[in-house]
């Protein structure tokens, strides 16, 4: 276990910039999230950790020592791939032994271990299987149990979960983080899925064309994202622009949402009211409802905005009262604007 | 035409290519079991000329001469030419489109050329004729043949497979030998298998290169056939047809030759 940070990391292919400058530090024991859009680099900063990328500039520590120098099968971490890359031509048992073998761990010891690591990942009982005979969710459990059998400094998770359907994967989310937590091993987990990375991380880092924008612990970024990146990319969010005055931000339909200092501000569709009366308090818009679409226990409104899309979320009756579609009032709890900056 | 002659004439087609391929051999090995000595009807069933063949030392010599090259030839060949395989697999080396390309020639270009070629650079550089000269040219011949079979093989092979051996704390070696090796050693069998082949039924090379009285079995028939046709030939030639085609099914098994199965 240790604590990992990256200074300054950069990585260009044939002049496209996949990592600009970023300098990051992973706690210890800590389960960090990266996130963010494909090609954004997060891909090539959990290999560069690795050890598979070789950074045109810039330090990666695990510990307190720099690892540049050192390659990939030195520097004890524990990796789980996107396809999770079990050996075919080694059983269950085998696969999660390897690495003990590799580091010359005597047999009845690795024995031990191997049994341990697969009872851990409740798959007990498969030793013997082939992997060909496992299904998708029981691979990705082999494969943790084959990078946590080491007891890595770090374990780097490349989206570990998206092979697998949509129950399965969030069963596996709180396998994971049970898993985690059992082993305690500094944790860097790769995912384009905000609600996974949400659900998962002690902290996250979002990342936009090689650069970190934001990072934090998950509640922190997502209350206050700072830019409309972030705020649109974690969550949904409605943004709506204007002048600022003394008062707060004037619209350019008159209205104002008071205390807003920003040009632009966002507001969750989760915070967002629809009524059609007009409200009282600080905060109103005049829309007008388009859609209203059920989706089970949620249901989501979509509105214009002076041509611009808004979205409402909330529990499907809170909307049973609104037309299929009309002028209606907008508002929410001055509490829950967030000011964007640029 | 109706499907029904289509596939008539399809079918007469088939088995004149067949019959062309296949008769002139069926007959020597006929004749390598007839008794007589000048292919003379009717048939008589004797094993007389292989028989003969056993006690015949200079056949004898040379097939053992041809069999310890072709296993040595193997052996190296497989070795270097997976080795290059996987190196062309695992490294963006510069020129390796055009590294790629300059392995076809030696399939390409006519043994006799190649043969001429090797025997006038060999005595260019002192080692002249002999087993090391043939042992040398074999390996050349069937290099590539072993590089396009463990290389097709090398195709199906999950690169990521190697990253995860590595993030497991293996070195390169292990990885190789422990990973990469048993996926594509049906591949690496095949690809030994045609450099036997190649090796075994080699002649042009072997004749150019070999020094006399100090020949390889193909050589030998070669020659003896110059002296005169004996049944001996027609034993001997059934044998390695027989040995050649084994090899050859064994390797279309291991490299899914003819498509999967």
């Amino acid at each position: 276990m240790a604590q990992v940070r990256v200074e300054g990391l950069t990585k260009t292919y044939g002049g496209a910039r996949a990592l600009d400058a970023v300098s990051l530090s992973f706690p210890d024991g800590g389960f960090f999230g990266l996130l963010g859009p494909s090609g954004s680099g997060k891909t090539t900063l959990l290999r560069a950790i690795a050890g598979f990328v070789v950074p045109d500039a810039g330090r990666v520590f695990i510990g307190d020592a720099p690892v540049e120098n050192v390659p990939v099968e030195a520097r004890e971490i524990g990796m789980v791939f996107q396809n999770y890359a079990l050996f075919p031509n080694m059983t269950v048992a085998q696969n999660v032994a390897f690495g003990l073998e590799v580091r010359k761990v005597a047999a009845a010891e690795r024995a031990r271990r191997v049994a341990e690591a697969l009872e851990l990942v409740q798959l007990g009982p498969f030793g013997a299987r082939k992997t060909n005979e496992l299904s998708g969710g029981q691979r990705q459990r082999v494969a943790m149990a084959r990078a946590i059998v080491t007891r890595p400094r770090v374990l780097l998770l490349d989206e570990p979960l998206s092979a697998l359907d949509k129950a399965l994967r969030v069963d596996m989310q709180i396998e994971l983080k049970r898993i985690q937590r059992e082993v305690g091993i500094t944790t860097i987990f790769v995912t384009h899925d905000q609600e996974e990375a949400l659900t998962l991380s002690d902290r996250i880092g979002i990342l936009k064309d090689g650069r970190l924008v934001r990072h934090g612990p998950p509640r922190e970024v997502y209350d206050d994202p700072r830019d409309a990146f972030t705020a649109r990319f974690l969550g949904e969010a409605n943004l709506i622009s204007g002048v600022p005055e003394a008062g707060g931000l004037r619209l350019p339909d008159g209205g104002l949402i008071a205390g807003a200092r920003t040009a632009t501000v966002a507001v969750r569709p989760e915070n967002l009211r629809i009524s059609l009366c007009e409200p009282q308090g600080p905060v109103r818009l005049r829309a007008r409802l388009r859609q209203r679409i059920f989706a089970g226990a949620m249901g989501t409104c979509v509105l214009d905005w002076r041509g611009e899309a808004l979205k409402a979320v909330g529990r499907d009756r809170d909307f049973a009262d609104l037309p299929g579609e009309g002028e209606v009032w907008l508002t929410w709890d001055a509490g829950d604007t967030i000011a964007l900056e640029g | 035409m109706t499907n029904r002659t289509l596939a008539l004439l399809g079918r007469g087609y088939l088995g004149l290519i067949l019959f062309f391929l296949y008769a002139p051999i069926l007959v020597m090995a006929a004749m390598s079991f007839n008794a007589s000595a000048f292919y003379q009807l009717p048939f008589s069933f004797s094993t007389e000329w292989y028989a003969k063949l056993w006690s015949n030392r200079e056949i004898l010599s040379a097939a053992g001469r041809s069999v310890w090259i072709a296993c040595v030839v193997t052996v190296l060949a497989t070795a270097a030419g997976t080795a290059a395989s996987i190196a062309l697999f695992r490294y963006d080396v510069p020129g390796k489109r055009v590294l790629q390309v300059l392995l076809f020639p030696p399939i390409a270009i006519p043994w006799l050329i190649t043969g001429t070629a090797m025997l006038i650079f060999f005595f260019g550089i002192g080692i002249g004729r002999g087993t090391p000269a043939v042992i040398i040219g074999h390996v050349a011949l069937a290099l590539p043949y072993v590089i396009v079979v463990v290389t097709a093989r090398l195709a199906t092979f999950d690169a990521t497979l190697e990253e995860a051996a590595r993030s497991l704390g293996a070195g390169a070696w292990t990885v190789t030998m422990r990973v990469t090796v048993p996926w594509i050693l049906p591949g690496i069998v095949a690809g030994g298998l045609f450099a036997f082949a190649v090796s075994f039924d080699q002649f042009v090379v072997s004749y150019f290169l070999s020094e006399p009285g100090d020949t390889t079995l193909p050589v030998l028939i070669y020659t003896s056939i110059r002296k005169g046709f004996t049944p001996e030939i027609n034993a001997i030639s059934t044998i390695i047809i027989a040995v050649s085609m084994g090899i050859m099914v064994l390797a279309a098994r291991y490299s899914n030759f003819g498509g999967e199965r």
